[in-house]
């Protein structure tokens, strides 16, 4: 086993350092409920009860573990290594983001707070927050860009019907990174009484910590599965990158098994000029957006630079500080798929395995294929299919002009 | 000694207080900005700080958020606001302290921000994203090129981490009056008063009070318990109607607004 050294899943340290990335920039309003976060999670990870209420809403309401399927169709259309996909998509609300909402809707409660805001960019972690809420009776709003709200209207339409409210966010570009900003101006007013879901690995330490150990399940079920299903670990592992939380939560059990390749595919958007694309660790440079120091596309003045992806998950100018830091040693590995080439990887899932994926995962598929085709009859890949693409169905007609 | 020491220790053998406004580089132009902070330092303000747009401000309310997008809807760079303030602080006599991100100084590398930033007059700067713990390297910059780092305690600072920042903070300490984001308040918490009386007791740094501060009687409740008073929103709000108004008049109707304010101080 060529163990990668350089890279070690001994992290953060305790000023929340991946690396050099992560830390803490924040108005100083806020470093008091971060403290107070960090706290009650430690003692909730060593409280035997806390894992337990987790592991049974996990188990009997999200429906986990969730499926490791061999795709055999889109294995022969691509002629190369087998294919399976580890199936978050088939969780309660359709995506990986229940299993941090749930375990951070626990944290609300054990800190005494009574209300929760949440961001959104394609509505799947404000689905998620919408409906842990309404499970544990907290009131619940959701920051979320007027662009996303306009292309991912299924989802604010569930929310609404969760009881959650949604707040349309008019500033800036008018999605995910805007709704960050908003919530983040909430929880400056609200932070004693309320708590901050953050949907993804981003954020000031604790978050990208917590969501990561959260969404960890993925990975830890993957690896058991395929001692399973093909008794070894399998070579490769392939998942999308925004902020980056499904990545995480799969290839961070994966990271101290070096012999495992671990891809992570950003949004490439229309092409690599600045303003055409959503992939920061591909293009970008590190510097510091919402509370954490990370690769991020930024213009030589430190201001934040437009991105775009055909996907509201995935159209983020930042990424979580542990994905800088895998980057920064060489232990994953990242590039970029194009709104075209996940479009038509969201086609063919269709019609090959009559599964459609969210086009955040359609870019990890994408991926994924490609690889596949390079790859022998022997070696197995995993995609983290960690979205279904229902909520997708409208935005891709109106691209084709159905 | 920086100059905001100097004011500060001048101020306190005269037994009077700051007042300190806020402005937006570039908002509407640069060349306002420049006049305005010149026409504020003549009316005896005592300190001025210069807000520098950026694109994700998360503890500014949305009067200075918008500020700040129509700065940099216009394109203003850090360069030229840099070159704005070497034209202005040498000809007004109230100190200039810039209020940045951390994503702007650390972009601009934090050596050549300090340097440059120094290098335009500025006495100090406020990094309201840099926590205590993060801001170590920052205040060794600070301290070798003798410009203040002022640092932020707030009503949600534990009294631990208090002490940690009045021995880090340089040239004042800035005490933020509300659990919140910057803006106009009618009604400041009740507690504010006792706040800073109870900071007071731990720290020998003058002690400045800003978020909602807009109205005389604000001043006049203030002035007694704080060094300096930081008025910030209500000053760009009157600002942004260059959109519909002449300049000079929206510089008049400010000039009149802040001398009210100057006139409260006592």
């Amino acid at each position: 086993m060529s163990l990668d050294t350089s890279a070690t899943s001994q992290v953060p340290n305790e000023a929340g350092r991946f690396g050099d990335f992560g830390g803490r920039y924040v108005p100083e309003t806020l470093t008091a409920a971060l403290d107070q976060l960090a706290r009650e999670y430690e003692a909730a990870q060593a409280d035997e009860s806390f894992q337990a209420q987790l592991d049974d809403l996990w188990r009997n309401y999200v429906g986990r573990p969730s499926p490791l399927y061999f795709a055999d169709r889109l294995t022969q259309q691509c002629g190369g290594a087998r294919i399976y996909l580890k199936r978050e998509d088939t969780n309660h609300t359709g995506a990986h983001k229940i299993n941090n909402t749930l375990g951070q809707a626990l944290l609300t409660m054990r800190m005494g707070k009574q209300r929760v805001i949440a961001e959104t960019g394609a509505g799947q972690h404000g689905v998620a927050t919408a409906t842990a809420c309404a499970r544990f009776g907290l009131p619940c709003v959701v920051y979320m860009g007027e662009e996303d709200i306009r292309r991912q209207a299924p989802n604010v339409f569930s929310m609404k019907l969760l009881g959650a409210e949604v707040r349309p966010v008019t500033s800036g570009s008018r999605t995910l990174r805007d709704a960050i900003n908003e919530a983040m101006r909430d929880w400056m007013s609200s932070v004693e009484t309320t708590h901050y879901i953050i949907g993804s690995v981003v954020g000031p330490h604790p978050f990208p910590m917590i969501v990561r150990d959260y969404q960890s399940v993925i990975g830890r079920e993957t690896k058991q599965q395929c001692f399973d299903q093909i008794g070894r670990l399998p070579d490769a592992v392939v998942a999308c990158v925004g902020g980056g939380s499904n990545a995480a939560g799969m290839f961070y059990p994966f990271v101290d098994h070096g012999d495992v390749e671990l891809i992570g595919v950003e949004a490439g958007g229309l092409g690599s000029q600045i303003g055409q694309h959503a992939s920061p660790l591909s293009y970008g440079q590190p510097g510091v957006l919402h509370g954490s120091f990370s690769y991020v596309m930024q213009d030589e003045d430190g201001q934040t630079s437009d991105v775009h992806s055909v996907s509201a998950g995935l159209d983020y100018p930042g990424v979580g500080p542990e994905h800088s830091y895998w980057k920064a040693t060489g232990r994953v590995k990242y590039s970029a798929c194009d709104d075209e080439t996940a479009l038509a990887a969201f086609d063919t899932l269709a019609r090959t395995e009559g599964i459609l994926p969210a086009l955040e995962t359609s870019h990890a598929v994408a991926k994924a294929m490609e690889l596949a085709a390079t790859r022998s009859a022997d070696e197995v890949i995993v995609i983290c299919l960690s979205g279904r693409g229902d909520k997708d169905a409208a935005e891709v007609a109106r691209l084709r002009g159905v | 000694m920086s100059a905001v020491d100097e004011l500060f220790s001048r101020l306190k053998g005269e037994g009077r207080k700051a007042l300190m406004p806020f402005v937006v580089a570039g908002d509407p132009d640069l060349d306002f900005t420049a006049r305005l902070i010149a026409s504020l330092s003549g009316l005896g303000c005592h300190l001025c700080e210069v807000g520098i747009p950026y694109s994700d401000p998360i503890a500014d309310g949305p009067v200075i958020q918008a500020a700040y997008s129509r700065a940099l809807d216009k394109h203003v760079t850090l360069a030229a606001i840099l070159d704005m303030l070497r034209g202005t602080a040498a000809e007004v006599s109230a100190p200039l302290v810039t209020m940045v991100s951390y994503a702007i100084v650390y972009r601009h590398g934090l050596e050549a921000y300090v340097a440059d930033a120094k290098a335009a007059g500025a006495a100090g700067l406020i990094v309201p994203d840099l926590p205590v713990e993060e801001s170590g390297r920052l205040a060794k910059i600070c301290a070798a090129e003798d410009l203040s780092l002022i640092q932020l305690v707030t009503p949600t600072t534990s009294p631990e981490r208090t002490k940690q920042i009045v021995e880090t903070s340089t040239g004042f300490l800035y005490y933020v009056s509300v659990v919140g984001i910057t803006g106009e308040r009618n009604e400041l918490p009740p507690e504010l008063v006792e706040n800073v009386g109870r900071l007071r007791e731990q720290t020998e740094l003058p002690i400045c009070i800003g978020f909602g501060i807009s109205t005389p009687e604000h001043v006049r409740l203030l002035a007694p318990v704080a060094d300096g008073l930081i008025v910030g929103s209500a000053i760009v709000r009157q600002i942004a109607e260059c959109e519909s108004r002449s300049a000079d008049e929206v510089q008049q109707q400010v000039e009149a607004y802040v001398a009210e304010l100057l006139a409260a101080l006592g």
